[in-house]
């Protein structure tokens, strides 16, 4: 299908919406009636088809804007797009397959010409049609990185792989769920993770670890995380905390549904061809507690998940205050059903609401 | 003067030891204050034969006891950004092998410790050991300006004025702790400050 591209914002007015489309083909996080961190990674190759999961680097509705968006984090802070300088390589890694992929997964909307190290790049959507050299930083207007992911939904972290750790030696983050890359680059994966409470005492972060570390090329994985956000906004940094933090306090009981987000993260894993590093995109996907409430058993689900998690979890996900009147809401749409196993909305065979 | 026990934290947080006399035909000690403590106790007359000392006192009344020690080469500066450029010139003309010690503040090993970094020495074949002060070099996430010795928790950004929540993330490269707003959800309700670690 052609995607018509919307025009919306992600501050200010927030006139970000998703269409009927975006809503049915969101990314619920919760395959049960009940959450708890763990390794959840599986193969990303290729899933339903107008699924997120489907194409290596998903295009939506909203990505015209949302490069909008980024473009206007970056020209207020700069230091959201870092790459330290043995990290070039993997940044031309990172180019080239997103610009193979998207240019093979969107033919009608990307291409990409090769001829020898002289590539032409296509980007409609966007308007671009730029030719360069490839592996010469001085025919691209950006560092390799940086111009590709100006053009590519999601924030990316390039990881460099030594003495059996990854190290966050790279990144374009402008959509984060609270954490600033200006102060985690360089960090390796235990240390960036450190304030993340409780799974290092499960021992997650020595399994995912492990995992990532053996991630071959071709064989790129994936998993879900997922927070609440006020406000459809994408920039929810550290570095402008004190700017949105209070936007937290702006629920009502009346205006929850249409401003309380369920913010998720498709995060995919990519092995870098020269320079053995590894990519990391997160993409945000943010859907309003109204919209995801279409889906009975979403509905049903979000409640009780929400009602149940540890207190921790709520804390750090920077919800525990708004979780009373986020209860009020969603109770509404729990009839106390069961709810079929799995992600998916199962719109034809789970029951509508019961009261 | 006893050692301060920090209580257990993060996996991002900085774990420091005890200074040991390694071999080697160098070695390089980096001290403020206090630190002195450290390298006095380790120092050997064949140790301090190859080692070159560089000692900020901060007030503190050691220098003359470490010029005592007969070390190969003695520097005591003002400051620590007095004295940087000099650490610079040290490591870069630095052999494989030098030994590098690190003793005192947070601030002081955090930086000098990035210095060796940055000239090809792995962090982890650094040695440090607290002693003094233990007062953290904070940057403010919001307005990036770094204050060094911030000894209370909340603690106001002494560039951007906000007032901080000094966190125990810690980056290695910026040698510095993460201060992040603590009255952005309710403006104005600011606890009292209290020592970091009362």
């Amino acid at each position: 299908m052609t995607i018509q591209f919307n025009d919306e914002t992600f501050r200010d007015d927030y006139s970000f919406h998703n269409s009927d489309w975006a809503i049915k083909r969101f990314p619920f996080p919760f395959h049960e009636d009940s959450y708890m961190y763990a390794v959840n990674m599986e193969q990303h190759r290729g899933g339903p088809e107008g699924s997120v999961y489907e194409k290596r680097f998903d295009v939506d509705e909203h990505y015209v804007s949302e490069m909008r968006d980024r473009a206007m984090v970056l020209a207020d802070d700069p230091l959201r797009c870092q790459s330290l300088p043995h990290m070039t390589l993997a940044g031309w890694d990172l180019l080239e397959l997103i610009m193979v992929s998207k240019s093979e997964d969107y033919p009608d909307l990307f291409e990409l010409h090769r001829d020898g190290d002289t590539w032409r790049w296509v980007n409609k959507p966007l308007g671009i049609d730029d030719t360069f050299t490839f592996l010469d930083d001085t025919t691209l207007p950006y560092g390799p990185m940086e111009y590709i992911t100006r053009q590519t939904q999601g924030d990316f972290c390039v990881l460099d792989q030594r003495d059996g750790n990854l190290w966050m030696d790279a990144g374009m983050v402008t959509t984060q769920a609270d954490w600033s890359l200006d102060f985690d680059i360089g960090m390796n994966f235990f240390e960036w993770h450190a304030p993340v409470p409780l799974a290092h005492e499960k021992g997650i972060f020595v399994r995912a670890l492990k995992f990532l570390l053996n991630i071959q090329q071709g064989a790129p994985a994936r998993r879900l995380n997922w927070t609440m956000t006020v406000n459809p906004l994408l920039d929810t940094s550290p570095e402008n905390y004190h700017k949105w933090g209070i936007q937290k306090t702006t629920l009502t009981p009346e205006n929850i549904g249409a401003k309380q987000h369920l913010r998720v993260e498709l995060q995919t894993f990519f092995r870098l061809p020269r320079s053995n590093g590894l990519v990391f995109p997160i993409r945000c996907y943010l859907c309003s507690f109204q919209d995801l409430m279409t889906m009975p058993k979403w509905g049903r689900r979000l409640h009780r998940v929400v009602r149940d998690l540890p207190v921790e979890l709520a804390t750090y996900k920077g919800f525990i205050d708004n979780r009373p009147m986020m209860l009020d809401y969603l109770s509404q749409f729990d009839d106390g059903l069961p709810t079929s196993p799995g992600v998916w909305p199962d719109l034809e065979t789970e029951p509508p609401l019961s009261r | 003067m006893s050692k301060f026990e920090f209580p257990p934290s993060i996996k991002s947080r900085p774990v420091y030891g005890t200074l040991e006399a390694r071999q080697g035909k160098a070695h390089l000690m980096i001290a403020d204050a206090e630190g002195a403590e450290a390298i006095l106790r380790i120092a050997t007359p064949d140790l301090m034969a190859k080692t070159h000392i560089i000692y900020i006192p901060r007030g503190a009344g050691f220098a003359d006891q470490l010029r005592a020690l007969n070390p190969a080469q003695f520097y005591e500066g003002p400051s620590y950004a007095a004295s940087v450029q000099r650490i610079r010139r040290v490591l870069q003309d630095a052999h494989m092998g030098l030994q590098v010690y690190l003793t005192g503040t947070e601030g002081l090993m955090g930086q000098a410790q990035n210095e060796a970094m940055q000239a090809g020495i792995p962090h982890t074949a650094i040695q440090t050991e607290h002693r003094g002060s233990v007062a953290r070099r904070m940057q403010c996430v919001h307005c990036k300006g770094i204050t060094e010795d911030v000894e209370t928790d909340p603690f106001q950004c002494s560039h951007c004025g906000l007032n901080l929540f000094v966190r125990d993330h810690y980056s290695r490269r910026l040698a510095a702790y993460q201060g992040v707003c603590i009255d952005a959800e309710d403006p104005g309700n600011v606890p009292a400050p209290k020592g970091i670690y009362e």
